[in-house]
């Protein structure tokens, strides 16, 4: 099957980042095909590469961004929500003026559309958030 | 047409399980997890509201249960635990999901 | 219903100004209606406070959007389910709510109203017969 994920907050606050990659990880040991996971309102702070958490515990930008590389995965960070929370790429850098970029490897921003196009093409979309 | 619920927060702290319980419908699938784990203590509030949930089914992942120190004896009965590949299974298995946040 | 169109249901169950779900949510729902799908707007539990009418933000600093479901219809929303039990549990009547309003074009444009008020048990029904669900 044809999955979508959303993951609507951030890492270590809540849990739904932590659940929904384990699901994934899951989901893909079973042979579905993850369409897309879409990051939306605090979820765009999963995409920092700035994050240093403790040295004994899981570093969960990491395993997203090592998780995309090896299965292809397609992690979409909303535009609107990552500009208002401070996440930018290169791209956005330059055009807001910035003098710093922090999106991680593995993660593209993006608008909106990307995950009313996961509703439309996924035969499930789950939802994990606060 | 059946519905999987997702229920992520304790029902100690805000009424999702409890709305989740009102709108779902017979032949329906509500798992929970992360906190909503809480729901299957035997003899909590919670618990039996989920045994008056008599059409739906009801599972609880195994490692939110584990993380909490929640075992089987604990559990009300007539709720399944499942692991993150039952989860999946659910998800696949039910025509669409619906998560209560 | 023609192939390739799904039943998207945008789910509201979070009260305004507390929380930022209810902005993001609509902002979904903007961006969505540019992809011609059936779009319903549900909105109970602490959701319907949402469309209280009256909004003044002024002194919280932060930005009224009230205005933007006002435009919902404009953005071809004309189906907005708000839960019966859910506003009397809050000591809130329809009369409390604000005037959404969508152009039907099967009626000559007729301007009507976009909230319809429903039971408990209709509010079920309608996130049943849903394809895509989206809460937040």
């Amino acid at each position: 099957m044809k999955l979508g994920i959303v993951v609507n907050e951030g890492p270590y606050t809540h849990e739904a980042s932590d659940t929904a990659y384990n699901f994934a990880v899951a989901a893909l040991e079973k042979g579905h095909e993850i369409f897309r996971i879409f990051f939306y309102h605090d979820g765009v702070n999963n995409a920092t590469r700035l994050m240093v958490p403790p040295q004994d515990d899981r570093h969960i930008q990491e395993k997203w961004s090592a998780l995309a590389e090896k299965h292809g995965l397609d992690l979409v960070v909303c535009i609107a929500a990552a500009q208002r929370r401070g996440l930018l790429d290169e791209n956005e850098m330059k055009r807001q003026g910035k003098d710093a970029y922090n999106i991680a490897p593995g993660f593209r921003i993006s608008g909106l559309g990307q995950l009313i196009e996961a509703g439309i093409q996924c035969d499930r979309l789950v939802t994990f958030g606060d | 047409m059946a519905m999987l619920h997702i229920v992520n927060k304790s029902p100690y702290e805000t009424n999702a399980l409890e709305s989740c319980l009102n709108h779902a419908k017979d032949g329906d699938s509500i798992i929970l997890i992360e906190d909503a784990v809480y729901a299957v203590l035997k003899g909590g509030r919670a618990a039996n509201a989920l045994g008056a949930a008599g059409g739906v089914k009801i599972a609880a992942l195994s490692a939110d249960l584990k993380a909490r120190g929640i075992d089987g004896d604990k559990i009300v009965d007539g709720v399944d635990t499942v692991d993150y590949g039952g989860f999946v299974d659910m998800v696949t298995t039910c025509d669409k999901t619906q998560s209560w946040l | 219903m023609s192939e390739g169109v799904k039943k998207f249901l945008y789910v509201n169950r979070k009260a305004p100004h507390g929380t930022i779900y209810a902005l993001e949510a609509l902002e979904v729902v903007l961006i969505g209606a540019a992809f011609e799908q059936d779009v319903s707007l549900a909105f109970l539990d602490d959701g319907v406070f949402q469309l209280v009418n009256g909004w003044d933000t002024k002194e919280l600093g932060t930005k009224n959007f009230a205005p933007t479901y006002l435009a919902l219809g404009d953005y071809d929303v004309s189906k907005v389910f708000v839960e019966r039990e859910s506003l009397e549990e809050r000591g809130i009547s329809e009369d409390d709510l604000m005037e959404l309003m969508y152009e039907d074009e099967d009626d000559d444009w007729a301007e009507k109203p976009s909230i319809r008020v429903v039971s408990r048990s209709e509010m079920a029904d309608i996130m049943a017969d849903n394809d895509v669900i989206l809460s937040f």
